[in-house]
């Protein structure tokens, strides 16, 4: 059917990487993704689980955060979430000002914002795990919630935290 | 020689590595395995794990990490050539081993022509809680930390020494040690592109 050998005929179109292989379609993408995702969100229950057995269990969801920026942080990162914002319903925005992950990664400032686009692009790859290390430790503590993540300039980055039922 | 070895390994160790708090390593390496274990499944069943398969691509990414992790070694401990092999053994316990997870494995059993030894890991954090899984296979099968193989590996190639590693022994598997036989194959000698003139 047509549809079929469309995709086909768009997968064989698809544009070589610097090291002449061919880019991931968006579907490779999507799935890597929500792999890498997965894996965090495996380490993130695991880290909760062990680092809150120590310590009375958060009670409100603002303190289960809390618990995530200041204890869960420093263990995984060895250092604090720089900002908590909250819509105080059900919507938190942590900013961390030099993510370690990303703290090594550079953009070539003379190469426009093009290389700028790149370089993020790149560096947004990092983030999923992360994202699904966040989830995973929500989910750990009890508060079901979805993840995104992003890097507006490197070497910071920003987790959107949308926990169920939260209102914009 | 032991020694020096030990002195930069610690010396490194505590002035100019970035550490990371084990127990993330720990459960990132053991939820990647456990990730393999479910991806690489023998032909045409559904959950029945490769175990081979599985040993054969951590050891590729080992292998991967390693060729690249040399450069950050050699930057950090700024050593140079080994004279010899049981000289390059003592680079990589106590050096490479101290440097990049903080053990030191014992070096062992020899081979009468010095190009064979043994790493005898008293630690291994990568197992830390560590069960394998319940299958009746996976003890039999399944090298756990073939990682560091390839990384030793990859490692050493980037300095022209193609060498063989893998583990012998494995406390997950129920054995006595966790040992590594690491040997060397050939020196590579730099070759010329041919009809260089």
């Amino acid at each position: 059917d047509t549809k079929k050998d469309g995709a086909l005929a768009a997968a064989d179109t698809r544009p070589l990487t610097s090291l002449g292989i061919p880019a991931t379609t968006s579907a490779t993408q999507d799935a890597m993704h929500a792999r890498l995702g997965a894996l965090g969100y495996r380490v993130g229950q695991g880290l909760a689980e062990r680092f809150s057995a120590q310590s009375p269990r958060p009670q409100t969801p603002l303190d289960v955060i809390k618990f995530l920026c200041k204890d869960l942080w420093l263990a995984a990162f060895r250092k604090q979430i720089d900002n908590l914002k909250t819509n105080h319903r059900g919507i938190f925005v942590l900013t961390d000002n030099r993510f370690p992950p990303l703290s090594k990664m550079s953009i070539d400032r003379r190469a426009g914002s093009k290389a700028r686009d790149e370089g993020l692009a790149r560096a947004q790859l990092y983030l999923f795990f992360p994202s699904g290390v966040i989830r995973g430790a929500l989910s750990g503590l009890g508060i079901e919630a979805t993840v995104t993540a992003e890097s507006t300039e490197l070497p910071s980055a920003t987790f959107q935290i949308k926990t169920k039922g939260a209102k914009a | 020689m032991a020694t020096k070895a030990a002195r930069i390994g610690e010396e490194v160790w505590k002035s100019r590595v970035d550490k990371i708090n084990a127990e993330v390593v720990t459960l990132t390496y053991g939820t990647i395995v456990a990730q393999l274990c479910r991806d690489l499944t023998v032909p045409n069943t559904i959950n029945k794990t490769d175990y081979n398969a599985v040993n054969k691509e951590l050891d590729r990414m080992g292998y991967n990490m390693g060729l690249r992790l040399i450069e950050d070694f050699l930057a950090k401990t700024g050593t140079g050539q080994c004279s010899n092999f049981r000289e390059t053994a003592e680079m990589i316990s106590k050096v490479g081993f101290k440097v990049f997870i903080n053990i030191t494995p014992n070096v062992s059993n020899w081979s009468k022509d010095s190009d064979s030894f043994h790493l005898v890991f008293e630690e291994n954090p990568l197992a830390d809680f560590v069960e394998l899984p319940d299958d009746g296979r996976a003890q039999d099968e399944l090298w756990y930390s073939n990682i560091l193989c390839g990384v030793i590996r990859g490692a050493m190639e980037m300095v022209q020494m193609q060498i063989e590693a893998r583990f012998v022994s494995d406390v997950l598997r129920g054995d006595d040690t966790t040992e590594m036989r690491v040997t060397l194959i050939r020196i590579i000698e730099d070759e010329m592109p041919p009809d260089d003139e």
